[in-house]
């Protein structure tokens, strides 16, 4: 079973709807995984039933039991975060300034503070409409994505695939180049770049793929709006000849990329010229996987 | 010698995994006394950031001298691996642990 | 005034926008434009002004000094970050993982762990006229954007005077580092695009403010490439939609060269002069309010 990673680096260029669309191409042969937890759209395409819903616990928020507290302020003392004002003559935590260090429960004299894992999204298994099964999460407001979530969403993905013999996980990556993203990337055959040839979407692509190649992973690009700035695009060209990297496809500025997603659909069941050039660039992706792991 | 394997289970029949620091087991081979150990890593599922490193420092504590895994570590465990001198090699991930071994042995696998 | 500009996601055009109403703004007063994304800051591309301050930014990490340690390890243990790890003979600290809570330095019984200052990014200054431009970049691998973002506010703050419009380019999304930057502004304005996925987004993103307690009103970017499914959800929940910028692919190209738009595309002149009129229609009030001068109404 292969895995097969899309990533970006920056928002904005298409990486969801040409995910999607290698979703439908690929239709039961995979398992979809969305790792783009905090942007979460691909479930508009794919429309989930939010199957087997299951909340997920992350990090640590301090709680302060006011019974055993003696208000000797040690706690407020140690917080770097400005985490535990007073309020109504009580020492209390702040949720959203709460780094969950557990510097103020190690101080305290009377063992009144306690961590908690906090309750920071929920993760679903549905069946989608390409006839299989996608996981995916959300985030509860000011909650961070995390390596743990992605990992999460990945491995459900993979046992699921296990199981059912799929060929392969198909995952919507994570934006940036934190920790969410070395996760995204972490157990990948083969990874998707998709681009756009503007000068931040050359500046990020360069920055993520630092990352893939850290983890020696095999790589193909996808530059998006490839006619808008044809200058640009020469520069991504060069930079992927340089890296050895597959160019996939160039797909040209087109408002029907966009006008599919509006009529909740995915870019190769709207339109035959688009539809075209995703469908070559995911027979590119399969013949790349498949290699992968071979005698070179 | 001893040499690790990232795996998905734990004997030298087992599945790699090809993950470095989130993976499941590590399969510890013993090449001087052929004996074969193994470690449950699962419980790094619970660290929500860091688990490279993590992972890397119970290596150390095994007294590794070879990883053998399927994608590279990422920056922080790959320092770890580096200041412990735990020689690095990858592009096993779809093999089993016995494949890895003797592609290792074969000198078939990158090393970074 | 401080304005934040936000969106649920990346890529709707918050840096066209923040750049492109700085700029226009600058011509007739005085103007602090601030890319609080800093983990990828974009606007320092469009913006031509003379460089006039830079300086490193800190956070404080522990560093270990050998010659006291007795390795028992107490660091480790009271890390909740993994940023601490006892290898062997030797401590070993991960700076990117660290959220600098001083744990492991303050409870080490021997001192051996003691907080240093540590290089995290740059701030830099520059000024064209009556544009000011402040952008902060993280170092790569570093992975708290949190202490970054405040003290870039700070410095804002700290050099400009109240008369000043500030603008805040944030981050996407909606976790820790959009909320650093959005907490100190007065208004927010939320940047999107007319499709699904930017009302979905969009959605997320009105939470997130209201819940913060922050007046704010809508930006439609590439107006005309989706459907009025934002039109109608705004007009729903009564949120004010104060320009639109059409989609055009002629924005696209002068975007993607590193241009501003408005000095040569009409329909995006009129969006930031709409926005900077909203703007101005209101007084800031000493609790933090709006009370617009034409209508009274407090916001």
């Amino acid at each position: 079973m292969k895995e097969i990673v899309v990533i970006s680096g920056k928002g904005g260029t298409g990486k969801t709807s040409i995910t999607a669309s290698l979703a439908y191409l690929g239709g039961e042969d995979l398992i979809v995984a969305d790792c783009d937890v905090d942007a979460a759209d691909m479930h508009l395409l794919m429309a989930p039933d939010f199957g087997k819903p299951e909340d997920f616990f992350s990090g640590e928020l301090a709680y302060i039991d006011q019974d055993a507290c003696i208000k000797c302020g040690k706690c407020q003392a140690v917080c770097r975060f400005d985490a535990i004002p007073i309020i109504d003559s009580q020492y209390v935590v702040d949720p959203l300034g709460c780094e969950g260090c557990g510097y103020c429960a190690r101080i305290c004299p009377t063992e009144a503070i306690t961590n908690s894992q906090p309750n920071v999204g929920k993760c679903f298994i549905s069946s989608i409409r390409t006839g299989t099964t996608m996981v995916h999460a959300r985030l509860s407001i000011g909650a961070d994505n995390s390596g743990k979530l992605v990992a999460k969403v990945k491995n459900e993905a993979k046992a699921l695939a296990e199981i059912q013999n799929k060929i392969a996980v198909l995952v919507d990556g994570s934006p940036g180049v934190g920790c969410p993203v070395v996760s995204s990337l972490s157990g990948a055959s083969f990874t998707v770049l998709v681009t756009e040839p503007t000068v931040s979407g050359l500046h990020d692509l360069r920055r993520v793929y630092e990352l893939v190649k850290k983890f020696g992973i095999k790589a193909g690009c996808i530059i998006n709006k490839g006619d808008i700035n044809p200058e640009v695009s020469r520069e991504i060209k060069d930079f992927l000849k340089e890296e050895n990297i597959v160019l996939l496809s160039e797909i040209p500025y087109n408002v029907k990329f966009t006008e599919a997603m509006t009529n909740g659909k995915t870019i190769v069941e709207y339109d035959k010229d688009l539809g075209k050039i995703i469908s070559e660039s995911w027979e590119k992706i399969l013949r790349a996987t498949r290699s992968v792991g071979d005698p070179e | 010698m001893k040499i690790v394997f990232t795996a998905k289970g734990t004997d030298m029949d087992a599945a790699m995994d090809p993950r470095f620091g989130r993976t499941e087991y590590f399969v510890i081979f013993d090449e001087d006394t052929k004996s074969v150990e193994s470690y449950d890593n699962r419980s790094i599922e619970g660290e929500a950031h860091g688990a490279g490193p993590k992972t890397a420092q119970k290596l150390a504590e095994y007294g590794a001298e070879v990883l053998v895994t399927g994608n590279g570590p990422g920056g922080n465990a790959a320092t770890v691996l580096k200041t412990t001198g735990i020689a690095v090699y990858i592009g096993a991930g779809d093999m089993t642990v016995k494949e890895a071994y003797e592609a290792y042995k074969s000198g078939n696998l990158k090393t970074v | 005034m401080k304005i934040a500009i936000a969106s649920g996601k990346g890529g709707t055009g918050k840096t066209t926008l923040s750049t492109n109403l700085a700029s226009y703004i600058a011509e007739s007063r005085e103007c602090a434009l601030s890319d609080l994304d800093v983990e990828e800051p974009n606007s320092g591309l469009f913006i031509k002004a003379e460089l006039i301050h830079e300086e490193d930014k800190f956070k404080k990490i522990p560093e270990w000094e050998k010659s006291r340690c007795e390795l028992c390890g107490n660091c480790q243990t009271v890390c909740n970050f993994n940023a601490v790890l006892k290898l062997g003979k030797m401590i070993m600290v991960f700076p990117e993982l660290c959220h600098g809570c001083y744990a492991c330095s303050e409870l080490c019984p021997t001192g051996s762990l003691p907080m240093k200052q540590k290089k995290m990014g740059e701030l830099k200054a520059y000024k064209s006229g009556n544009l000011n431009f402040i952008e902060s970049r993280l170092i790569i691998g570093e992975e708290q954007a949190v202490p970054l973002i405040k003290q870039t506010i700070d410095y804002v703050d700290e050099h400009f005077s109240d008369e000043v419009i500030k603008i805040f380019d944030s981050p996407p999304g909606t976790s820790c580092p959009v909320i650093e930057a959005t907490r100190d502004a007065d208004f927010v304005i939320l940047v999107t695009e007319p499709t699904p996925f930017g009302l979905h987004d969009l959605k997320l993103a009105v939470e997130t403010v209201k819940q913060m307690g922050k007046p704010f009103a809508v930006v439609i970017n590439r107006h005309g490439i989706g459907n009025d499914c934002v039109e109608l959800y705004c007009k729903e929940d009564n949120i004010d939609i104060i320009a639109s910028i059409p989609n055009d692919r002629l924005i696209a190209e002068t975007y993607s060269r590193g241009d501003l738009l408005y000095p040569t595309i009409p329909s995006v002149k009129d969006a930031v002069r709409s926005i900077s009129t909203y703007i101005d229609n209101f007084d800031l009030l000493d609790n933090g309010s709006l009370k617009s001068k034409k209508t009274g109404q407090i916001k």
